[in-house]
């Protein structure tokens, strides 16, 4: 790991200061992606401005119609909320599977989608929830924020602070594990809000994390396991690597839209 | 504590755990030296290129930075190559091709990893900063990996001196014999056979720690070893690292080695060296990136076999022939492996009256392969193995059925490639296998399983292998470069209790329990009382180490004929405090007796009256009591079994998960059935993890894709069942304690019964290893399309 | 260098650390505490899990200074004097540890799937829950029926070390 020098904010404010001034700085929150990678020397920076000491940016409730996940809840949080498990459960099952349980009690949903891995559980969730991104500066429709292999819409200096879900009707996600990494190989995060149902996929995306049209088409047919049986997802844009070819993955979209469906609630 | 309940076949509770569960274990990198430097190594990117140039200016001139050290210096310090200790001729009597194998790069580096330079500092991200700063100028080459691609004309040329990269073309059994079975043959199976290239993986990542004492001229190595006394030669005389004398190799408690410890690399050699040329202590523990790119890799066999019956089933021949991918460089033992270890076991349990092996070892621009759980003995199983199920469904029989048509009933058993069978009773274990996985309600299973949509399928190997390898003169004129014997010293205080000094090793095996449980046996004294010395080459007196199941059948069997030096000794001793006979002194349960009469003495009161020296002629019999012995086996010891694995797949996706696992094994007498279920359970673990989810993956380049767990499946608690474990027994009648071995049975035994039962589940032969989803998957896809192109 | 101050195994410590300094090699470098061990460099084998304020989290994957002000327990903070932790003494009954390198991990793992999963535990949810932690030896079988005999003994309302 490069040298680099360590900085502990109290608030969001002192860390949007440090961030303005620091050349070359990343935020650090749960830091189970990025200490890692500074491990094995895949990234560096000189300044690492560490989110944990700031009160608050933790907490998860319901306002109104949409449920807000605080930047810094971890997925052990999100997993076992009483209030995430009654506004939507397929986040909090989602939360659940990412990881294992040591990661769980340190990443948080802030980073998880700050860092957009195409093969990380919460994007997925975002896009199909029709969610927004409140940051320091702005509000961010998930639709906008995704951009391609780790790549986001936030700019320099801007810090996530909350995740805004619209509670749907019904959720539900089914995740295949890479057998190795337990990352997704294929998770499908489909959502219905009463009007319209989407269909996100992580995991299986040459740019990451998608919407699959293929699945919100026959979604229109009703929000149903019968709806998508059958679709014939294409390849075209699909991952391939040694634990699956492009058409494995398509047809794995197709088997794990079936079962998020079958999971709703 | 009697010695009824920590004597032989006591599940006795182990010793050594109490530090392990406190985290008071002494692992390497748990050691600190006063002034202790550390080393990074600078490793190639390339798997094949020229070294040009290295500057090593700027590192030189970085903070911290002690010093750079490349080649040059290591040719000029005159360090030997590291050595491949294990000679095997080609079958026109060609020595084998081996390549010089430097411990730091010499012009020319062979696969990605292959260290270049180390860089030694104040500490370790100064070590790492500064490698970052050397700039070495690679010539980069074509690479090969493909084992079988790299014997083509066209294929990189790896080391001058091995043409067509070949290091040895290599045959066993009788060639015509063989051909002429297949000629009277009525059916003929045939298999082509991937076996997959595994990394080991023990969690502890190798380690080692230099040390020199220039007062003493002495040198000392802490190592992550399974056999401190062959890192100690080896280094001494080939290497010329230090004189044998002046040099102390301590394997403190090692984690795990599954055969990658038991090699010389170069890591430990340079921080020897190192060590002695700075005058300060130099440490290196890996990282798990290098683990996967410098731990001698396992298996990687291109295989094509032919299995030749008669209209009964009756197998009449077995023709393999076998290319064996040795890496980049021939590893300490890695020419036995696909050799000696592996052809010899073809016969399995089966009277067959004609074997032909031919095995071509290849280098690759690859780690280095050598030995690694079973070491030859899985690839041989799971030859013969996928060959009899195979048979037995192209012929319509039962599976079990068809084994046991073959099964060799008559001990002891010549086969036709080497090894004479001891005993065994492959009925047995068969049966109680059938038994314990109700095979008989598999078709109802099977049934209630469709009906989820699910496939069952059902898998078996009855196997067999070699442990306690080996009677030395055997071995050497198999071409070994050392004598497979061991050594162990007993040690009895004044005060009655006992030091046995062992040249095993124990890295996971519970050797301070079950060879504390020998002695409480036979001195008849608490458990508490008898410490188990090893790992160590200034304590223990010579020692060949722990690996291929040896440290039972071989390690204990020293002991006891120590024991029996002492218990011999000790009757002497106790004739004369008595006022007996010798003869007449009868040892049990701790006491000594006269026969016939209530006068008796404590083992300890002997021990003491031994070292006091007051009560026996001295002239006669030394003061003293300590005894040693150097064992020689007089053959291989033959553990024997039947797995039968259940899986069920979800052919959505082709998940495999294992729904049943049976193992019955017959390991002859166990000393601590706790210890030996418990070496079970870990061996079946790596033979799934081959079978269903581990894979090191090399793409045409010879870069290794596979290069953490990111890639590389482990297998996890929710990747595996629990297992339903038993044992048969037949004793074994080559050494005193008729035990045989139980290290690696299930790493042998699991990884074809799971791919005969996954085969089973999807009804398509076409499935290599590991049998991931993907694989299953598209295995389905592609029987249904044959059905459908069928219909 | 920054300072970090925390405490570990219910003793204040208070150390300048280089920042790139894990919270594992502040244990095992600056406090000598080497029962929690590194297997990997990608958070995957779990054998450096440490309990930071109560939660079960993988030591190599946090910076020293991030703990600050925290309560960490390790392996060697476990037992209660020389009384050893109801899952210390299941894991040695139960044959759970061959080499012992993973089972510092494990065993932290184990205490705090019981603390938030019950002393109840099915074979599935144990499996389930192990997800993070490596072992190579024993096949994760007498792990598993370690760990389920450990919960049931934790019950018994022993002494869980000297932290929080």
């Amino acid at each position: 790991m490069h040298s680099f020098t360590y900085h502990r904010p109290v608030n969001v404010k002192a860390a949007q200061a440090l961030l303005a001034k620091a050349k070359d700085a990343s935020l650090l929150a749960g830091g189970q992606t990025l200490i890692p990678s500074l491990k094995l020397r895949l990234t560096d920076f000189d300044n690492i401005v560490d989110l944990k000491a700031i009160k608050g940016l933790d907490k998860i409730e319901v306002k109104g119609k949409n449920l807000l996940i605080g930047a810094l809840a971890t997925h052990g949080a999100v997993a076992t909320s009483a209030v995430v498990k009654r506004a939507i459960p397929a986040l909090a099952k989602l939360a659940g599977m990412i990881g294992d349980p040591a990661v769980r009690n340190v990443g948080t949903i802030g980073g998880s989608v700050a860092n957009n891995d195409p093969a990380a559980d919460y994007p997925g969730a975002l896009l199909a929830l029709n969610a927004t991104v409140i940051t320091s500066k702005r509000k961010i429709p998930a639709d906008k924020f995704f951009k391609g292999l780790f790549e986001t819409a936030l700019g320099k200096g801007e810090i996530i602070l909350q995740v805004s879900f619209p509670i749907p009707k019904k959720a539900g996600y089914a995740k295949f594990r890479n057998p190795a990494s337990r990352f997704a190989l294929v998770g499908v995060f489909v959502a219905d809000d009463g009007k319209t149902a989407r269909a996100a996929v992580t995991g299986a995306g040459e740019q990451g994390v998608f919407r699959s049209k293929e699945l919100e088409a026959a979604l229109k047919k009703g929000f149903k396991p019968e709806s998508v049986a059958g679709v014939k997802v294409s390849a075209n844009g699909l991952n391939s690597d040694i634990h699956a070819a492009a058409d494995y993955r398509a047809h794995l979209i197709g088997v794990m839209a079936k079962r998020a469906i079958e999971a709703a609630a | 504590m009697t010695s009824t309940v920590t004597g032989i076949g006591a599940a006795v509770r182990r010793k050594e755990d109490q530090r392990f569960i406190t985290g008071q274990g002494h692992y390497t990198d748990d050691i600190r030296r006063e002034g202790q430097l550390h080393a990074y190594f600078l490793r190639s990117p390339h798997p094949h290129a020229t070294i040009k140039k290295i500057d090593t200016a700027k590192a030189e001139k970085m903070p911290g930075v002690a010093a750079v050290l490349t080649g040059v210096e290591l040719a000029a310090d005159k360090i030997g190559n590291l050595i491949c200790g294990w000679a095997i001729s080609s079958k026109d009597g060609s020595p084998m091709n081996m390549g010089p194998h430097p411990a730091l790069a010499q012009g020319k580096v062979r696969h990605v990893g292959d260290q270049v330079a180390v860089v030694i500092a104040e500490t370790l991200n100064q070590a790492k900063d500064a490698a970052a700063a050397i700039d070495v100028d690679y010539a980069v080459l074509t690479a090969v990996a493909d084992p079988a691609k790299a014997r083509d004309p066209k294929a990189a040329q790896i080391h001058d001196n091995a043409p067509k990269n070949t290091i040895y073309e290599w045959s066993l059994g009788d060639q015509a014999a063989t051909d002429a079975a297949f000629k009277n043959a009525k059916h003929v199976t045939r298999l082509k056979i991937i076996n997959n290239r595994m990394i080991p993986n023990a969690i502890e990542p190798r380690a080692a720690i230099g040390d020199y004492d220039a007062g003493t001229d002495s040198s000392t190595l802490w190592v992550t070893s399974q056999n401190p006394h062959v890192h100690r030669l080896v280094m001494a005389a080939f290497m010329g690292l230090a004189p044998e004398n002046k040099f102390r190799v301590i394997a403190p408690d090692v984690g795990g080695g599954f055969g990658s410890k038991i090699f010389i690399y170069a890591e430990e050699s340079v921080c020897l060296w190192a060590a002695k040329r700075l005058k300060r202590p130099v440490r290196w523990t890996g990282e798990r990136s290098e683990s996967f790119q410098t731990d001698a890799h396992g298996r990687d066999h291109v295989t094509s076999a032919e299995l030749a019956l008669d209209a009964g089933g009756k197998i009449l021949g077995l023709r393999v022939k076998t290319i064996a991918n040795l890496g980049a460089y021939m590893s300490t033992f890695s020419s036995s492996v696909p050799t000696y270890l592996y052809a010899t076991l073809l016969s399995g349990q089966y009277d067959i009256p004609a074997i032909y092996c031919e095995v071509d070892a290849v280098y690759t621009n690859t780690v280095p392969v050598d030995a690694y759980r079973g070491a030859g003995r899985p690839e041989a199983c799971y030859v013969i193995e996928r060959l009899m199920e195979v048979a037995a469904r192209e012929l319509h029989v039962d599976p079990a059925e068809l084994r046991r048509k073959n099964f060799i009933r008559k001990f002891p058993h010549q086969t036709p490639v080497i090894m004479a069978y001891d005993i065994g009773d492959h009925d047995a274990t068969l049966k109680k296998a059938l038994e314990i996985a109700d095979v008989k309600g598999f078709g109802q299973r099977k049934q209630e399983a469709s009906r989820r949509g699910k496939l069952l399928g059902l898998g078996y190997s009855t196997y067999i292998e070699a442990c306690g390898i080996a009677p030395s003169a055997a071995v050497g004129s198999l071409g070994a470069g050392v004598g497979l014997w061991e050594s162990a010293e007993v040690r009895v205080n004044p005060t009655g209790s006992v030091e046995i000094l062992t040249g095993s090793h124990s890295h996971g095996q519970g050797h301070e329990t079950t060879f504390a449980q020998l002695v409480c046996e036979r001195l008849g004294i608490p458990i508490e009382q008898v410490t188990i010395v090893h790992g160590d080459t200034d304590k223990v007196q010579f020692g060949m180490g722990t690996y291929g199941s040896r440290s039972g059948p071989v390690g204990m069997t020293a002991i006891v004929k120590a024991l029996d030096k002492i218990e011999a000794k000790a009757k002497k001793i106790a004739g004369h405090l008595l006022e007996a006979s010798p003869g007449d002194i009868e040892f049990k349960n701790g006491k000594f007796t006269v026969a016939g009469t209530d006068k008796s003495l404590a083992f300890g009161e002997v021990a003491l009256a031994a070292y006091v020296g007051h009560k026996f002629p001295t002239n006669e019999i030394e003061p003293g009591l300590k005894e040693g012995s150097f064992y020689d086996p007089t053959n291989f010891t033959f553990p024997s079994g039947c797995h039968i694995c259940e899986v069920e797949i979800d052919p959505e996706t082709g998940h495999t998960k294992i729904a049943r696992w049976t193992a019955v094994d017959d390991f002859g007498v166990l000393i601590n059935p706790m210890i030996v279920e418990g070496q079970v359970h870990g061996g079946i673990a790596q033979g799934i993890g081959q079978a269903l989810l581990e894979n090191c993956v090399y793409d045409d380049d010879a870069q290794l894709v596979t290069g953490s767990y990111m890639d590389y499946t482990m297998p996890r608690a929710d990747d595996l069942p629990s297992f339903n474990v038993g044992t048969t027994v037949t004793k074994c009648p080559s050494n005193p304690l008729g035990i045989k071995g139980c290290g690696e049975a299930g790493a042998i035994a699991a990884p074809v019964a799971l791919i005969n039962a996954v085969t089973d589940a999807v009804g398509s032969e076409d499935i290599t290893m590991p049998a991931t989803a993907q694989t299953v998957w598209q295995a389905i896809q592609k029987t249904h399309r044959q059905r459908k192109a069928a219909e | 260098m920054p300072t970090v101050t925390l405490k570990v195994n219910g003793k204040k410590q208070s150390a300048d650390v280089d920042p790139r300094t894990l919270l594992v090699q502040f244990l095992r470098e600056h406090l000598r505490l080497t029962g929690t061990h590194v297997g990997c460099d990608t958070s995957q084998c779990g054998a450096c899990v440490v309990h930071v304020n109560g939660h079960a989290v993988k030591s190599c994957t946090m910076f020293a200074l991030s703990a600050e002000g925290a309560d960490v327990l390790t392996i060697e903070g476990l037992a209660n004097g020389s009384a050893l932790h109801p899952m210390q003494e299941a894991f040695r009954e139960n044959h759970g540890l061959q080499c012992g390198f993973c089972t510092p991990g494990m065993i932290m793992t184990a205490v705090d799937m019981v603390k938030r999963k019950g002393n109840d535990l099915d074979e599935e949810t144990i499996r389930h829950e192990l997800e993070g932690n490596l072992c190579r030896c024993t096949g994760y079988h007498n792990i598993v029926k370690a760990i389920a005999a450990g919960a049931k003994a934790m019950k018994s309302g022993a002494k869980t070390g000297k932290a929080a």
